[in-house]
């Protein structure tokens, strides 16, 4: 009864700080700062979100700027739909907004988490790269899809009925609550024993099999659940501007999303928390340099592949105690 | 009927430019284990290579005149690609590649991508990303049979691409450069004991695959007649699939796989709507995946601890 009470008193602290942090950061910085550190926080989503494919279970999914596309092509189109209904039902204001936007994102995960399992299914039952190949055809065909559909605006995007676009619900609390949310769900999945039968599969798939891990279900959750975790942060995404393009969804950005864990170290959750709020600032400070981006982003990967192939934290994590002890604590 | 034989006969043409760069995934899969995705970037290297080789032999004078192209520097235009690409391709194992031989499988892959988009992107800054009109290096000439319109441009397509491909099938089974390409397909290892240098002849297999794509992207300009940097993305990544049908590491396999591919995105284009003809590739991909994966003339091999 005890540990329970602790428990909703440390997530109330923990909300309460989002709040309060949030607030600071609203009240301080210049609307400019204060939208690197939204990206930085939905980048932190897609690279441990991601991390938990490429990185634990060593899958290669090389499209997850699809799943983040339905993710907020999904949320936006929700969102639109639903935000009447609510504020009809209980009045317009920040609680039917609240709700409006997370029973969006939660939309926006379900249908991108599905999409995953669609993708998934048919690659990961084979051993080998084929989730390299499929899940590229699959971003490229799902940002034609969105280019051809009209009723979601085709190649102009998506703006909601409104005239000045969709809502902007994205604010520091939300993107932060769910970076906390999604973090602690990750890493007690990492840290499970499913989690451990993830890291067998990408150290060895036949002998995990072997010990009988059922590596296709495993594999297609993880596929799944990741893929899921890139349509919040797609939903966040979307309601952050005005509204969506097929274009925001490039291959590009799935490039993106592998350098952000690959600069942290494949594995490593705490690396890509790094890598993700490096990579935010990074872009902006290199808005100048569009053409050199991908060259430099391109070099990155093969240098670091061929001198540092698991990355700048490989698969440790980043703790307290490592500076403490000045030791890097055993993986548990 | 005619419009089936036209779609047929286009197919065909298309489908064995896929061909041509299908080989190039296949034989390195088949050595390396490894989806090379910077193959597409050397396959649109090679249709560059052609169009700055043919400007440099005088082709636009040539043109404006309105005298056609001679076929010896047409020839010559090809083997300037052919080895630019060969050179790229060498290169690009040298660099990227061979100080990953014993790393895990994801990192030469990691790398695989990084070379690609590298690629790309210097493509974009040297080439510039705006389309280029190809230079005609063959003349159109129609021919008419009751309907079906034959172009010589489209005859000649098929007859580069086969006549490659034989002579790849007589490199590979009749030479001794082929018998330790298959060797070190076969078990690295056990070709090591048997004398064959491993990584010379993963270099050969690198040389003789880009040499095929760029034979590949130079039929691609003749065929598109535009070309663009970024050219390479889509058409690779259809080759991949034509290298999967066929069964991937499976050199006549690959051959098939892409006339298959490219009959069936050209009978999609005509039949159904022109808007899917990119989308059937990636149907096919899932069902193969599905159905038989290891391809219409993969073995199925055990794996082994």
């Amino acid at each position: 009864m005890t540990r329970w009470l602790v428990r909703v008193a440390v997530s109330t602290a923990v909300v309460a700080g989002i709040y309060g942090i949030g607030a600071g950061v609203e009240a301080t910085m210049i609307e400019y700062v204060q939208r690197i550190v939204l990206i930085a926080g939905i980048n932190v989503i897609l690279a441990v979100g991601l991390g938990l494919i490429n990185g634990t279970t060593g899958q290669f999914s090389i499209g997850h700027a699809g799943f983040m596309a339905i993710g907020a092509y999904t949320a936006a189109f929700t969102g639109v739909q639903l935000a009447p209904a609510l504020s009809g039902l209980a009045g317009a204001g920040a609680l039917s907004e609240a709700v409006t936007f997370n029973l969006a994102l939660l939309a926006g995960a379900v249908m991108a988490g599905v999409a995953g399992l669609l993708v998934g299914i048919p690659s990961l039952r084979l051993k080998g790269d084929y989730l390299a190949i499929v899940t590229l055809g699959f971003g490229e065909i799902i940002r034609l899809l969105f280019n051809n559909t009209q009723a979601l605006g085709a190649a102009t995007g998506y703006f909601g009925n409104d005239p000045s676009g969709l809502p902007p619900y994205t604010s520091f609390f939300w993107v932060y609550l769910w970076v906390v949310v999604i973090v602690l769900v990750i890493r007690n999945i990492t840290f499970s024993q499913t989690g451990r039968s993830l890291t067998a599969i990408r150290e060895d798939e036949i002998a995990a099999e072997a010990m009988a891990t059922p590596t296709t279900r495993l594999k297609v959750t993880a596929f799944s659940i990741s893929a899921a975790t890139a349509g919040i942060a797609g939903g966040l995404f979307a309601h952050m501007q005005s509204g969506i393009r097929p274009e925001d969804f490039k291959f590009e950005k799935s490039i993106d999303m592998i350098v952000m864990i690959i600069i942290g170290g494949l594995g490593s959750i705490t690396g890509a928390i790094i890598g993700g709020i490096f990579l935010a600032v990074t872009l902006e400070l290199m808005r100048d340099l569009q053409e050199w981006r991908l060259i430099l982003y391109a070099l990155l990967l093969v240098v670091i592949m061929i001198v540092r192939p698991q990355g700048l934290l490989g698969t440790r994590e980043l703790s307290l105690a490592m500076f403490a002890r000045k030791k890097a604590p055993s993986k548990p | 009927m005619s419009q089936f034989i036209q779609q047929v006969i286009n197919g065909l043409s298309l489908g064995s430019i896929y061909a041509l760069i299908a080989l190039g995934y296949t034989m390195v899969y088949g050595v390396l284990k490894l989806i090379n995705f910077a193959h597409s970037e050397v396959f649109m290297v090679g249709a560059y290579s052609g169009f700055y080789a043919a400007t440099f032999l005088g082709i636009d004078a040539l043109d404006q005149s309105g005298q056609s192209f001679p076929l010896y520097l047409a020839l010559v235009v090809l083997i300037v690609a052919m080895l630019v690409s060969a050179t790229l391709g060498m290169t690009i194992e040298r660099l990227a590649y061979r100080p990953l031989r014993n790393a895990p499988r994801l990192t030469p892959l990691i790398t695989a991508i990084g070379m690609s988009l590298l690629l790309q992107n210097l493509g974009m800054l040297i080439f510039t990303p705006n389309p280029r009109r190809y230079p005609p290096i063959l003349r159109e000439v129609r021919f008419d049979f009751g309907g079906v319109i034959v172009t010589n441009i489209k005859l000649t397509i098929f007859a580069v691409a086969m006549a490659l491909m034989v002579g790849l099938w007589f490199l590979v089974n009749r030479t001794w450069t082929g018998r330790a390409m298959r060797a070190v397909s076969m078990n690295l290892d056990a070709a090591r004991l048997m004398g064959i240098d491993p990584d010379r002849t993963i270099g050969k297999t690198f040389a003789i695959g880009s040499a095929l794509a760029a034979a590949g992207g130079i039929l691609f300009g003749l065929d598109q007649i535009t070309i663009n940097p970024t050219m390479g993305t889509l058409t690779g990544l259809k080759a991949f699939v034509a290298a999967v049908l066929g069964g991937i590491g499976n050199i006549p396999g690959a051959a098939l796989g892409g006339l298959l591919i490219g009959l069936s995105e050209q009978l999609v284009a005509g039949y159904i709507s022109p808007d899917y003809r990119d989308a059937i590739t990636f149907l096919i991909l899932i069902v193969i995946l599905i159905l038989r994966p290891e391809g219409i003339l993969g073995v199925v091999r055990q794996e082994k601890v």
